[in-house]
């Protein structure tokens, strides 16, 4: 058997590594080691890659992958699980960018060949994998900036917008068509530039709600991009496996809109949803005089304390006050007390679908009790305490029967069909989407004002004391 | 045709985009974030195609700084990528035996 069969055999391997990894990924009690068959894979790949007859230098191969790794590994081992949408924009902004060098080196060695013109598989695919590469990286790191709050979480627009990105698209294209079919790289670098105001112009308009579909795209975006690198190089692996995360990360992207009843198109264009800047500074609007029922921590306390069932619905808010521990503890306190516990986790609660899940196995709430929104639904007329913690719009009644609320056909839980309501708040200021919510008026509704992290800590306190 | 190999990638490429599709069609909410990150590392195989790149050695000192760019940027990929979906899935545990 020949080196080249053995590296294509190796290549083999981890494919059938990355296709059971990504099989295990999807349940939960086999997630992790699926996460591991991947891993391996990987290694699999670099390893053979690393014997190929083509590779004759190493000396800065290792270097890289030396620095590659002390600042992956150090990143990946002090994020916050709060911050981890924008850590995976980062590494997905990286693997875009690594994808789109790759292709203008390639394109560069070309050039420095003497090749005058590409013939058709190298010319669409360095051409996709440059500028697809570039939108990826570009667009991730704006997601970065939007998520960790380092820009505006509310959509920026600006004159024409369409207009100019058409235009700009158009010139990509022409350019992509012109520098393929006569080499020229005054032509191919001014290209990428574009390519990269693209990726920035693309997100700047899409308001920091809709992040995680955008990562989500822009991931499959990246896979589509190695993939196309591996059509260049000839090489198995980067096919298969940039392929597949373009086909499971497009099919990701719709799952996670659907959760929101939006359209991709809708979340792409539509410059909806402000971020926590709009959210925190709008005003209480038509609702404004309104009265709501203030309760004290005791008066829950008692509420909880002698409930039968209480679910408790955590939103982004009890995420970024840190509440989660104080909850699980108020959690087995019920317990204790045989009062029947659940969590009702919105299909996008947090910032990610499934994002709040992690919060809440990161606070060793066992993921037996979280209950997902079809399945919980039903129960809440049998409940007699919902406690919303840091959640909005996604309990807003409005979704459900208002037809001219923004939020109108979003699914949401279904909470008002409890006997009671606690709403643990900041204040009246309106959620993500900007928008008034009925339920805070509702006569069974109370409202625990404070810090998220504060309500909870007196509430185990008052529930201790019963 | 006459790009043999061209076909076969072509064949590979579309198989692949119907297993990619399969393979996750049963997932729970609650691991779509830990699978967009998982996803998110196993795109870092670009790292293959910057190894190449890089190690051929050719097309001089241009290619050399972007090839070791694609490096670092595909290890960074890598690396962190499994390991920050590794620690959101160390926490996924079921509720300990003896409370069942």
């Amino acid at each position: 058997m020949s080196r080249d069969d053995a590296i294509r055999l190796a290549y083999l391997a981890a494919a059938v590594l990355f296709i059971l990894g990504l099989k295990y990924l999807s349940a939960p009690r086999t997630a992790r080691r699926g996460n591991v068959f991947a891993a391996v894979g990987m290694l699999l790949a670099i390893v053979a890659t690393l014997v190929d007859a083509r590779v004759v230098s190493f000396g800065l191969i290792a270097a890289g992958i030396g620095v590659g790794t002390v600042i992956g590994a150090f990143s990946a081992q002090r994020v916050k699980m709060t911050a981890i949408p924008q850590m995976v924009a980062l590494f997905n902004g990286v693997g875009g960018g690594a994808a789109a060098l790759v292709a203008a080196s390639e394109y560069h060695v070309l050039a420095g060949d003497g090749v005058t013109s590409l013939d058709g598989k190298i010319a669409v695919s360095v051409m996709f994998s440059a500028v697809v590469g570039s939108v990826s990286f570009a667009g991730s790191l704006v997601a970065f900036g939007k998520l960790q709050e380092l820009l505006p979480g509310r959509p920026i627009t600006w004159p024409a917008q369409k207009l100019v990105n058409a235009a700009a698209v158009v010139a990509i294209l022409t350019l992509a068509v012109v520098s393929a079919t006569s080499v020229d790289q005054a032509l191919f670098f001014p290209m990428l530039g574009l390519a990269l105001l693209i990726g920035v112009a693309a997100v700047l308009p899409i308001g920091g709600a809709d992040m995680p579909v955008v990562i989500s795209l822009l991931n499959s975006f990246t896979g589509l991009a190695a993939a196309a690198t591996g059509f260049v190089l000839g090489n198995d692996a980067l096919i298969i496996a940039g392929t597949l995360v373009g086909a499971s990360g497009t099919l990701l992207t719709q799952m996670m809109s659907r959760a929101m009843n939006r359209s991709l198109a809708n979340v792409l264009f539509g410059a909806f949803g402000g971020g926590p800047a709009a959210g925190a500074s709008a005003k209480a609007g038509t609702n404004g005089d309104r009265p709501v029922r203030d309760v004290s921590a005791t008066d829950v306390a008692v509420l909880l304390g002698y409930a039968r069932r209480v679910v408790f619905v955590p939103g982004y808010g009890l995420a970024v006050a840190q509440a989660q521990h104080g909850v699980r503890e108020l959690a087995e306190l019920l317990e204790k007390r045989g009062v029947d516990v659940k969590y009702a986790i919105h299909p996008v609660a947090g910032r990610m679908p499934g994002h709040m899940n992690v919060l809440l196995a990161e606070a060793d709430v066992p993921y037996d009790q979280l209950w997902e929104m079809e399945q919980i639904n039903p129960e809440f007329v049998q409940t007699d305490a919902v406690v919303v913690i840091g959640a909005n719009d996604v309990v807003n009644p409005a979704a459900r029967d208002d037809p001219s609320s923004p939020l109108y056909g979003m699914p949401i839980l279904e909470v008002d069909r409890a006997e009671h309501v606690v709403v643990l708040k900041r204040s009246m200021a309106t959620g993500f989407a900007g928008i008034d919510n009925d339920l805070f008026y509702d006569p069974k509704t109370m409202m625990l004002f404070g810090d998220a992290k504060g309500s909870v800590i007196k509430l185990v306190q008052a529930v201790g004391a019963l | 045709m006459e790009d043999v190999a061209l076909v076969t990638q072509l064949t590979v490429f579309a198989l692949a985009v119907f297993v990619g599709f399969e393979v996750i069609s049963k997932v729970p909410t609650m691991l779509h974030t830990p699978l967009m990150s998982g996803t998110n590392a196993i795109h870092g195989i670009v790292i293959v195609g910057a190894i190449v790149v890089l190690g051929a050695d050719r097309g001089g000192t241009l290619a050399a700084v972007f090839g070791f760019i694609a490096v670092v940027f595909g290890t960074i990929n890598v690396v962190g990528g499994f390991l920050v979906t590794d620690r959101m899935l160390q926490m996924f545990r079921r509720r300990p035996a003896e409370k069942r």
